[in-house]
């Protein structure tokens, strides 16, 4: 059996990982245009503020290919698949043949239309190549402005504070991290950033780069003129299916599959930010684009491409997010509906902050400031869609635990399957 | 191999005292300094990877550690790739020098049985002792709380 998978970051190891728990002999090729060991995409804000050396951003040990007998072509864009005769095309026209295919190309950056661009010195945060071009601009005190203040675009801005650079950030919406904090947590953590230097332009955007080649300043839509010597564009994600379009492969805004991971095509597989998928809580099929889906998903595939039997459940969006000393978790739902309760609680003095949406007596999202340990439990209870009505007195208690469950609830964890 | 099959330490409640003994002779087995009382003074001592569960007024106290799960989610969450399952399949083991103290993984456990190394800034967890044989938090309970069993 000869696997070919597109992509080389994390639902390809999930895959690569899912094939070798059935066969430890079927052929595996690794296609990426990205010419990099396996590494990890959420770590190139630690290389760029220079927390992590290079050694430690790989995802996986550097004898990895060839323990798993991997066959790679790296540093090759694949420009079409074949699905009549099972072929994939290479930019340099090589054709490389497949029995399972993974589609596991990702995320590329969104960039809205904005006058002038691109120059010189205008990046995007996504890739291992994005921060090395970064880092060779770098020096301390320069302008930096960053354009978006979601999870990539603020860890790009703390990087830059720990570089010594000057930094501001425009963001469209009137609140930092909107897709995971509420009003009031949103303004804790942009009170914190603003303390460490970060300068936020909210309700703004950026309307026109000036400068000759390279970008020398910025016009923003309420007027402001900025001088930048670094412009990085981080407002998201989107799937990465330009290959695909116009292809019988079904797409919505992602690929579609099916709990096998399979697409509508015969032996063709996807995984990860490519692909809609199953959100438990609310019930739709989105693009859920975080690193534990990329694995799960790579993993099912694998086992399932590799002639094994494995169902993807779904999931929901989960973060672990940390800026300088602020750590924020968040779960699930971040739009309560009418009917939702919600229990709070804020400690000005710990600036610990708890906040746990529940519908039906079902914890449906929450977002926790500066409080970590044992979260997982309650992520737990929302993936497995426990009634909590007879702990929710508990919940937000300080050292909230398994032993503020009933007995037999308890037992049945610690002792049944895991 | 020192461990040739799958064991998970169980925790009796009935047996616990909530005497935290275990917690320091975990701290003590991932140390070289087996002096306790040095070793409490040590500015970077290893955390403990096994948490006593107890509740003020409550009388039931026990000890839980990782699970070392069958499909672990701290795998798939992990960032760094310091959580690796043993080549057994036997043991999620982390590996400190790879660990960013993203805390992915303390999102994802089911059991909360992560501990965060607030001195070091990685994630603590139980390897069940994997280079002492046997694990220390079974061998030193006092009351036998602790039981190794096969699963
Ligand atoms: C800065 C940043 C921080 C993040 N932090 C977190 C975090 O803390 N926690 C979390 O859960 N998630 C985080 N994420 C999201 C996480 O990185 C992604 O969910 C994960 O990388 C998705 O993996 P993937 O394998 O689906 O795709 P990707 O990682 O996007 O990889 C796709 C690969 O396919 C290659 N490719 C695409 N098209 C082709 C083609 N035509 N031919 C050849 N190769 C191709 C790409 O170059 C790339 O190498 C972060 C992302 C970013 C950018
Ligand atoms: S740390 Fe938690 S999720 Fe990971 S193997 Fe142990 S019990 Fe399972
Ligand atoms: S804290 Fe360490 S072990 Fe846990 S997910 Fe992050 S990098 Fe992995």
């Amino acid at each position: 059996m000869k696997h070919v998978i597109i992509g080389n970051s994390i639902a390809c190891a999930g895959c690569i990982e899912g094939i070798r728990r059935i066969s430890k002999e079927d052929e595996i090729i690794v296609i990426s245009d990205e010419p990099y060991h396996i590494y990890s995409r959420p770590l190139i804000s630690y290389w760029l503020s220079g927390k992590i050396p290079t050694e430690k951003i790989y995802y996986r040990p550097l004898d990895y290919y060839e323990k798993n007998k991997i066959k790679t072509i790296l540093g090759k864009k694949a420009i079409k698949v074949d699905f009549e005769v099972q072929r994939v095309i290479l930019e340099d026209g090589q054709e490389i043949e497949y029995d399972k295919l993974l589609i596991a190309t990702g995320g590329k950056p969104f960039i809205p239309p904005i006058k002038g661009y691109p120059k010189e010195s205008v990046f995007t945060f996504i890739k291992f190549d994005d921060v090395k071009r970064i880092d060779k601009e770098l020096k301390p005190n320069i302008n930096t402005v960053v354009v978006g203040a979601g999870l990539s675009g603020l860890k790009a801005a703390e990087a830059l504070i720990k570089r010594g650079c000057k930094v501001k950030v425009v963001e469209l919406a009137n609140k930092i991290l909107g897709s995971i904090l509420d009003e009031f947590s949103a303004k804790k953590v942009k009170d914190y950033l603003e303390e460490k230097g970060i300068e936020f332009y909210l309700e703004n955007s950026v309307v026109e780069i000036l400068g000759k080649n390279k970008v020398e300043r910025i016009i923003l839509q309420k007027g402001e003129e900025l001088k930048v010597d670094i412009l990085i564009i981080a407002i998201g994600v989107i799937p990465n299916v330009d290959i695909f379009k116009d292809t019988p492969l079904k797409l919505r805004r992602g690929i579609l599959v099916n709990e096998r991971m399979e697409t509508n095509i015969n032996n063709v597989y996807a995984a990860g930010d490519v692909v809609e998928s199953l959100d438990l809580i609310t019930g739709n099929q989105r693009v859920i684009p975080i690193l534990p889906n990329a694995y799960t998903q790579g993993k099912i595939a694998g086992i399932n491409m590799a002639g094994g039997e494995a169902m993807y459940d779904g999931s929901f969006p989960i973060n672990s997010i940390g800026f300088f000393d602020i750590h924020i978790m968040t779960g699930g739902i971040n739009n309560p509906q009418e009917n939702t309760e919600i229990l709070e609680k804020w400690d000005e003095d710990t600036k610990i902050y708890k906040k746990i949406y529940i519908d039906d007596n079902k914890i449906t999202g929450f977002i926790f400031i500066n409080s970590f340990d044992r979260t997982g439990i309650i992520v737990d209870l929302m993936r497995k869609k426990v009634n909590i009505s007879e702990i929710k007195h508990k919940i937000l208690s300080d050292n909230f635990g398994l032993l503020d469950f009933p007995r037999e609830f308890r037992r049945e964890k610690i002792f049944g399957g895991v | 191999m020192k461990n040739p099959t799958k064991k998970r330490i169980f925790p009796k409640e009935e047996y616990c005292l909530g005497c935290h003994l275990c917690e320091i002779y975990c701290i003590s087995a991932h140390s070289k300094e087996k002096n306790l009382v040095k070793l409490f003074k040590m500015p970077n001592r290893p955390y403990p990877r096994i948490l006593v569960e107890e509740k003020e007024g409550e009388y039931i106290t026990f000890a839980l550690q990782c699970r070392h799960c069958d499909e672990p989610y701290c795998i798939t969450a992990c960032i760094s790739g310091a959580l690796q399952m043993d080549q057994n399949k036997h043991l999620i083991i982390c590996d400190e020098e790879k660990c960013v103290g993203c805390w992915s993984c303390i999102l994802v456990c089911p059991y909360g049985a992560i501990r965060r190394n607030d001195n070091k800034k990685i994630a603590s967890k139980c390897d069940l002792c994997i280079e002492r044989g046997i694990p220390a938090c079974v061998e030193n309970c006092p009351n036998e709380a602790l039981e190794l069993r096969e699963v």
